[in-house]
């Protein structure tokens, strides 16, 4: 199959466009949207049994020229960075689109943003043109500002706004780094597979302009940080995660899934795309430790305030900014295992945290409110959600047998050689992950039942087909991860390999 | 070629129709029952002129009537720049209720007028030339910024609108002289071979600069002289309005980088330019550049009226644009002549939309958008939204190429210059937050349940799809305008 990716991408992109050309019929549209995801995910399972384990460059590259003037490409392809990537996304895209079947508000509007969300979404993974990536990164903003906008919670529009100048900020910045990185090299170029080639020729002179002086840094430095920035808002990085918890806790709950599932691994799949191999001097110099630290802070700051919430939806919000840390951590250690279990962590939060988000959303539909200490004794109500709920919530807490334990496992590993201090810091973020998890699961599910919510029916089948794909993923990574790691290693073996000649230690 | 005033005729055809076409006006508004016709009149003309300009490029380039004017790639390209400007604020006048209730064949016969003076801006090479083609633009703006009868802010917009233009040419002018009295000559090309033969006072000549700086900028709008904007841009009539946003800007940044770069500046191979005065005025620029795109932003944060949103953001644009004048090279001025293009597309479809539901509401009050995509007006709000987000510079849209070009210039020159990429890329998430506003009103907002329906005049909404259509696909093919503006840098020195 030529040209999958462009199919996959623009498939969704088309779908939107036919959506408002729809008649005004809610169930056709619907049905419609969820038959434009199938295509995406038929492809994303082809790629799956197509994609050559033992190759770590790119694979179904896809060159074209666009504006040959300025050396502007259309380049996609994937590497086993990516494809992990464009899996979670085409699954997650397609069991949204099912999540979504109890909007009523604007339905059209609603899923035609969705699709064009899809459409960017896939793109930024399958982007291997500066321009073209950049293109898509904005891309998806707009539709997201829109569906938490206009679907959203009741400070829908404070939310959405922090979501929309947040990223812009992030991105802005991105933009002068890609300019700078385009015309560094002679001949100019935006070609990502190029930049990588070539990173040994930006400068790593010691800049004379004040502050940089001061620090040592060089071109290098200064354009890691400026991405740097770009990306740790997306993951989102401490200080700037604020927008994720207003944004998470607003957004509809495909839209929260979508977020946390896709969105925020955009950001260390960039750094791991772009900072890691362009930029090799100034990762060595600036992520280690740096991003290690950074990580572990995550780990422990998301623990605690996930700890102090009182909103189911805020706490699953703070547990993805504590459990984004492992993968900064482990993609600190620039070790086999570390990276790895980072990428692995990637995916493996997509599914797990999608679910738990899926699962507050089956609540929240039936009780319309989201406190932790308003329910009690769902589980004799509802014992299959509970069944199910406690299946995400162990899996997040890293329980043996479940998917986020080998990710997890994995980060430690690979950063108990390089900083021990960090890894236990880490490791105990596991214990406060149990603590928060399991103190929620006692006051919402176990006790005695609520008067309140006693008529509460349970889990229905639309609800239960969402769940079930990212549960089985869970179940099966947990005992073989193989099936995705065989994915990965070549790749992130290569980007390591990078790097590590200009590390200090 | 240098050619005398009956010679040059043949070059000047397209002034030579506007110019007919204005006299004609005058004397079928008189005849005329249905006052529509006489835009219909209008547009022909420009049509003419139109083809007349492109047909010029087939021409030698060359000084015309005694060294006055100039004709080459550049003064062509925004001649065709204002005559499509001039084309589609007539088309917008047509959907418009505040044009019904003035007397029409005048209001057609300023608007060719004003377009007729932007000619003589793009095209001047004598500083003389130059403040009369100024002048010339400045005296119709005033009238028909004060056309509506009876309107107290029409009225007190022209009034400031005079006194601010009355006081920033009468200092230009006043540069002029000095310029005059230390060269000895108002030719541009003679200023020139003057100041890269002899050696003049630095503190003169800076002076000099900044006094002529005070017209130019009093037409770019930039900071300080964009205290009028506001006020004239809420009063003016909005088709009017969207023309002085875009073509008096466009022609004051003609004038401007005909004057510092021809002007007082050498090209050098490769594309880069060295000023020859030794005053550092890219730096004055550098500087103005940064506090206008500061200011007009963050003015326009807190603003109820659209209209008056959309100055402020007029200035913070002018500011991006001046970025590509401070770096002397090609680059930048390319960048800077592709962005008057993507601005005229954008910034015209925003008033479009601004005036149509004015139309309805009467005023531009940023009640009344509320919930606007709900009452019936889904597509304007699309539409105006896809503007919007084109001049905060998002991709896909036409501003994000625009931006992109700009950005890549100043990044390219490097070294300080970064500094002013991150301003303006700062400025730009800045300028997100009230553009946004809008768009949150018209969306994520309900509507009053007394509010009016909108509805789209035909006029409206056949140029308003079209708009809507280039900023999206500028956005994403820009080739063949990005080799207009590369090829339209051509200019005639000697």
């Amino acid at each position: 199959m030529d040209n999958v990716l462009t199919y996959m991408t623009f498939i969704p992109l088309a779908g939107a466009v036919v959506v408002l050309m729809l008649p005004n019929n809610a169930k056709l549209i619907r049905w419609f949207s969820a038959a434009v995801t199938v295509p995406p995910l038929a492809m994303a399972v082809w790629l799956f049994s197509h994609f050559d384990r033992a190759q770590a460059g790119f694979q179904f590259v896809e060159p074209y020229e666009w504006i040959p003037a300025y050396n502007i490409k259309y380049i996609m392809g994937i590497d086993g960075l990516s494809i992990s990537m464009v899996l979670l996304t085409a699954l997650l895209s397609f069991i949204c689109i099912f999540a979504s079947f109890g909007i009523d508000k604007a339905v059209k509007g609603y899923f035609s943003l969705f699709l064009m969300l899809d459409a960017g979404m896939m793109g930024v993974f399958c982007a291997l043109d500066f321009f073209l990536f950049y293109v898509f990164w904005e891309m998806m903003l707009l539709p997201m500002y829109f569906l938490i906008g206009i679907w959203g919670g009741p400070r829908r529009e404070y939310a959405a706004i922090k979501f929309f100048l947040y990223t812009l900020f992030g991105s802005v910045l991105m933009l002068l780094a890609i300019l700078a990185l385009y015309f560094a090299l002679d001949p100019h170029t935006f070609d990502m597979r190029i930049l990588i080639a070539e990173s040994g020729r930006y400068s790593t002179k010691v800049l004379t302009i004040w502050p940089f002086n001061l620090w040592g840094w060089s071109f290098q430095h200064v354009i890691w940080m400026a991405l740097f920035i770009g990306f740790a808002i997306k993951i989102p990085a401490f200080p700037f995660h604020t927008w994720l918890p207003d944004a998470h806790v607003e957004a509809p709950t495909a839209i929260s899934v979508i977020l946390a599932g896709v969105l925020l691994k955009m950001g260390t799949y960039g750094i791991l795309r772009i900072n890691f191999p362009m930029l090799p001097v100034a990762t060595a110099d600036l992520a280690y430790w740096f991003l290690g630290a950074l990580g572990a802070w995550n780990i422990i700051y998301g623990a605690f305030c996930a700890m102090a919430q009182k909103d189911l939806k805020k706490l699953v919000a703070y547990s993805s900014v504590s459990h984004m840390g492992y993968v900064m951590l482990g993609m600190a250690s620039f070790t086999t295992q570390g990276l790895n279990g980072a990428v692995l962590q990637m995916f493996n939060h997509g599914t797990i945290t999608g679910m738990m988000f899926l699962l507050v959303g089956v609540v929240y539909d039936r009780a319309h409110h989201r406190e932790i200490n308003g329910f009690g004794g769902l589980a004799a109500i509802m014992p299959v959600y509970t069944g199910a709920t406690a299946l995400a919530f162990f899996a997040s807490m890293g329980l043996p047998g479940l998917s986020g334990f080998i990710s997890e496992i994995l980060v430690l590993l690979g950063t108990w050689q390089k900083y021990p201090v960090l890894t236990i810091l880490g490791a105990s973020g596991v214990i406060l992950t149990a603590g928060y998890l399991l103190w929620t699961i006692q006051r919402v599910y176990l006790g005695p039942p609520n008067e309140k919510y006693l008529k509460m029916p349970d889990i229905n089948g639309r609800e239960i087909f969402t769940l079930v794909p990212l549960g089985v993923i869970v179940i099966i990574l947990g005992i073989y991860p193989g099936v995705v790691l065989d994915l990965l290693r070549a790749s992130l073996d290569q980007i390591n390999a990078i790097v590590i000649p200009h590390l200090h230690s | 070629m240098d050619l005398k005033n009956v010679a040059s005729l043949t070059f000047f055809l397209p002034e030579i129709i506007l110019s007919a076409a204005i006299l004609l006006l005058i004397v079928l508004d008189l005849l005329a029952q249905n006052k529509r016709s006489l835009a219909l009149v209008a547009v022909a003309a420009c049509v003419g002129a139109l083809i007349a300009t492109f047909d010029l490029y087939s021409a030698q380039p060359g000084w015309l009537f005694h060294r006055m004017i100039v004709l080459d790639n550049f003064s062509l390209f925004f001649k065709v720049f204002a005559l499509a400007a001039t084309i589609l604020c007539i088309w917008m006048s047509l959907g418009s209720n505040e044009i019904k209730t003035v007397h029409q064949g005048e209001y057609y016969t300023l608007l060719l007028t004003c377009a007729l003076g932007m000619f003589f801006m793009a095209s001047s090479s004598n500083l003389l030339m130059a403040y009369l083609s100024l002048e010339l633009v400045s005296l119709t703006s005033y009238i028909l910024t004060g056309f509506l009868p009876h309107n107290r802010r029409s009225s007190e917009a022209a009034l400031k609108y005079l006194i601010y233009g009355g006081v920033a040419s009468g200092t230009m002018i006043y540069g002029m002289s000095w310029i005059f009295g230390m060269t000895g000559s108002l030719d541009y090309a003679a200023i020139q071979t003057a100041l890269g033969q002899n050696v003049y006072n630095k503190v003169a000549l800076f002076i000099a600069f900044v006094f002529i700086l005070a017209g130019f900028g009093y037409k770019i709008v930039f900071v300080p002289f964009h205290m009028w904007s506001p006020d004239v841009y809420q009063g003016a009539p909005t088709p009017f309005t969207a023309f002085l946003s875009v073509a008096s800007n466009a022609a004051g940044m003609a004038i401007m980088i005909r004057f510092f770069y021809p002007g007082v500046s050498r090209v050098l191979p490769g594309g880069d330019w060295a000023s020859l005065t030794g005053v550092e005025w890219p730096q004055v620029l550098l500087f103005l550049s940064m506090v206008t795109m500061t200011v007009g932003n963050f003015c326009a944060l807190n603003q109820r009226n659209v209209k008056r949103m959309l100055a402020y953001s007029g200035i913070a644009h002018a500011g991006y644009m001046m970025m590509g004048l401070a770096i002397l090279n090609n680059e930048g001025l390319q960048a800077v002549l592709f962005y008057i293009v993507v601005y005229l597309i954008m910034n015209l479809g925003a008033f479009l939309v601004v005036g149509m539901v004015a139309n309805v509401t009467g005023d531009e009050d940023i009640e009344n958008y509320r919930g606007l995509a709900w009452r019936g007006a889904i597509v304007p709000a699309v539409c105006l939204a896809v503007f919007l987000f084109s001049l905060t510079g998002l991709p896909p849209f036409a501003g994000f190429i625009g931006k992109f070009f700009l950005f890549s210039a100043v990044i390219r020159q490097g070294g300080a210059f970064a500094v002013l990429a991150v301003v303006a890329a700062l400025n730009s998430v800045v300028s997100l937050y009230y553009y946004a506003k809008i768009i949150k009103t018209m969306f994520l907002d309900q509507p009053n349940p007394e509010a009016k329906t909108i509805s789209i005049a035909v006029y409206d909404f056949s140029l308003m799809i079209p708009l809507t259509v280039l900023t999206l696909v500028l956005g994403i093919y820009f080739a063949p305008l990005a080799q207009y503006t590369s090829q339209s840098l051509r200019f005639f020195v000697k």
